[in-house]
């Protein structure tokens, strides 16, 4: 596994822990992973690290953070983080959010669009698509989830690194943790929120930027445009030959379109 | 003792290479599935359950699975209800209402129902639903201990408290409980909770003087459970004894040990018992608790490498089907036979056998998985019991009484004493085990 330039601290909210990663000096940019866990560290962060200051939260009940029984829907779990931020002084930071954290970042975005100084959606959950299925993480190995997250995973050069790249009895654990947990919040109705789309129209003059892959195995594209038309001046970059990981699958023109929307 | 007939129904007729090819009965197609054949199939079992009846069995048991070829009783309480009017004497066991995929309310009324015409013949077993059951009938599997625990403790108040009432839980609400049928056995329908060899399980049994059931599980962790439900029992004040614990036993007799042998085959049928289901259709992230997933995470992985050897991915194009078949009519079916989890032979060869397992787990119940499935007819399955019901039963009922193994029906669980010493009476005999 690369370097890893993450270092991680925990903080106490409401008398419990929350973990989060830390990497990097600079105006604070949050980062919410996805439904699998924190998938590691990789190129894309190392460069914006450069900047800015990234924070990974890891989310309650994914395996490190424990889980609060309390937060019941992604809706709970957008409040919970909405404290985290009064708490930590981190209102006004960028936010981008990969999958299901995408998703968390728009329930936030949609109860209080104030909270965020930008939006960055990159193929989130929480919209069903019009077209296709959000594919189902429980009906098959988390393995085969994993590797169809990905257009091609032999032409994704850290593939290998996602997770750190093994099924150790460890990397089995947590990937138990977040799947139960991610699906104790959106076993039904399957990772998205039918009212979503009517609660983005709170949002105005939140500078947002949705990054999608069009060959996305996981969230199909279709939801794209109706994440655009829900978030007022939203614009939406559509990715070539790209699967549910962008910026992975084509970190070059995910950086470049990151840098501009943070700039 | 309480001697009781059981077969998981199976739809008989999926051709066993698209279960081989699966690695799996749950998830072949049911475009497999002829409702005229199947139809034909359940009279054909409600029919060997009245002639269960007929040849003096004490019992009749029945279990539910969802979406899958191996048991067709996906709604088993309709099959329960037909037996409550068509037999006369027998107790009706269920084994078990899988409460978390229930409708609890719904589920009271309709085990009340079948209670009330059986004219308290029914026995209840709850239990918490293989992961599948979970798939099958979309219900969340990171609840499935709450569900259980709020169904159940639901159920018993709907059964017993005088309504009209309120409920406002986690998982169920209902704003008018006052259910119009009740049981007729009081305070509510005998239980045994059925099991494989779960110690939550064991504990949750023993704490509420339930009888516990293993289902065809091996004989030391059969044991254990014992061990540990007869410790809760103590801790609970009082004795554990036979009349505590069940067995089910897959048992096949024919007229000739050659004939037996091949009958006995059909338990292998498409990879039987074991190819349930696929692990992650079994275990979805979530239905177990964290030290069991942990359990499972090393018991997956090579102890070298420190990588998962059972990585759960499954392609159906290369699973050889011939290759498979011969290993589970050879070595599956020679290995279950080994190891005493199928014992097929004419009467005077299984006696033995059954007898070993008498003084061993000392159950109060006992119950005969019979034969089914794959090729076997009708007038097989008949065959079996009859040999069973006139050679072996009569021999097992003076067994019961020479090593004193009462059922629930002879004596109340729960109702022993302990010692005056306070330390418990073993429940059961490791000794016979090794001999």
């Amino acid at each position: 596994m690369a370097k890893v330039g993450w270092k991680q601290k925990t903080i106490d909210i409401g008398g419990a822990e929350l973990g989060y990663l830390r990497a990097g000096k600079g105006k604070p940019v949050l980062i919410f992973h996805e439904e699998l866990g924190n998938p590691g560290w990789f190129h894309w962060q190392r460069e914006l690290a450069e900047k800015y200051q990234l924070i990974l939260p890891l989310h309650p009940g994914f395996g490190v953070s424990p889980r609060r029984d309390w937060i019941r829907t992604v809706g709970d779990l957008a409040n919970f983080y909405a404290q985290v931020l009064v708490k930590q002084g981190w209102e006004g930071a960028d936010v981008i959010g990969f999958s299901f954290g995408g998703w968390i970042a728009a329930e936030m975005a949609a109860q209080n669009p104030g909270q965020f100084g930008s939006l960055t959606l990159v193929a989130p959950l929480g919209i069903k698509p019009r077209q296709g299925a959000i594919r189902d993480l429980f009906a098959a190995p988390t393995e085969d989830y994993l590797a169809a997250s990905v257009r091609d995973p032999e032409d994704t050069p850290e593939f290998g690194q996602l997770f750190g790249g093994a099924l150790t009895p460890e990397q089995f654990e947590l990937f138990q943790d977040a799947t139960a947990e991610a699906g104790r919040l959106a076993w039904q109705p399957y990772m998205n929120n039918p009212a979503l789309r009517n609660r983005l129209g709170l949002v105005r003059n939140l500078p947002t930027l949705i990054i999608w892959g069009e060959e996305d195995a996981i969230v199909p594209v279709s939801a794209a445009a109706d994440y655009q038309q829900a978030i007022r001046g939203a614009r939406l970059a559509l990715f070539k030959n790209c699967g549910h990981r962008p910026e992975l699958e084509q970190t070059k023109e995910f950086l470049k379109k990151i840098k501009r929307h943070l700039s | 003792m309480h001697i009781a007939t059981f077969t998981e129904r199976p739809y008989s007729h999926v051709p066993e290479e698209e279960v081989i090819r699966n690695a799996s009965f749950f998830g072949v197609s049911n475009k497999f599935l002829d409702p005229v054949k199947a139809g034909a199939l359940f009279n054909r079992y409600l029919d060997e359950k009245l002639y269960a009846e007929e040849l003096g069995f004490d019992g009749v048991m029945l279990n539910e699975h969802h979406a899958n070829p191996f048991t067709l009783g996906a709604v088993m309480d309709v099959e329960a209800a037909i037996l409550a009017r068509i037999t006369r004497r027998v107790k009706i066991s269920l084994m078990g209402n899988p409460l978390p995929v229930a409708d609890p309310l719904r589920l009271a009324e309709e085990l009340a129902t079948i209670d009330m015409i059986s004219g308290g013949r029914l026995v209840t077993g709850w239990v918490r639903g293989a992961g599948c059951e979970q798939i099958a009938n979309n219900i969340n599997p990171t609840y499935n201990r709450e569900r259980f625990d709020e169904a159940h403790d639901f159920i018993l108040q709907a059964w017993t408290r005088e309504g009209p009432w309120r409920y406002e839980g986690k998982h169920y609400e209902y704003r008018h409980v006052n259910p119009w049928v009740k049981p007729i056995q009081k305070p509510f329908p005998q239980t045994w909770i059925p099991s494989l060899v779960s110690p939550e399980t064991a504990v949750f049994a023993a704490r509420n003087r339930y009888s516990y059931m293993a289902l065809a599980t091996f004989l030391p962790p059969t044991m254990e459970m014992w061990n540990l439900y007869a410790d809760t029992a103590a801790a609970e004040g009082y004795q554990a004894g036979p009349e505590c614990f069940g067995y089910l036993q897959k048992i096949v007799c024919a007229d000739t040990e050659e004939e037996a042998q091949e009958l006995g085959r059909n338990y292998v049928y498409g990879g039987g018992q074991p190819a349930f289901a696929r692990p992650e259709w079994m275990f979805p992230a979530g239905y177990n608790s964290k030290a069991a997933t942990r359990r499972l995470a090393y018991a997956l992985s090579d102890p070298e490498t420190n990588e998962a050897v059972v990585s759960g991915k499954h392609s159906s194009s290369g699973v050889d089907v011939e290759a498979t078949r011969r290993y589970n009519n050879e070595v599956l079916y020679a290995n279950l036979q080994r190891n005493r989890q199928v014992i097929a032979g004419t009467p005077e060869t299984v006696l033995p056998k059954i007898r070993h397992i008498l003084e061993t787990l000392r159950p109060g119940i006992f119950s005969i998985w019979h034969i089914e499935g794959g090729s076997t007819t009708h007038q097989q399955s008949m065959r079996s019991m009859r040999l069973l019901a006139e050679h072996v039963l009569p021999q097992m009922r003076e067994w019961a009484k020479e090593l004193d193994l009462p059922g629930p029906d002879e004596v109340s669980p729960g109702s022993r004493k302990l010692p005056p010493s306070g330390q418990r009476d073993p429940v059961c005999d490791p000794g016979a085990q090794a001999a």
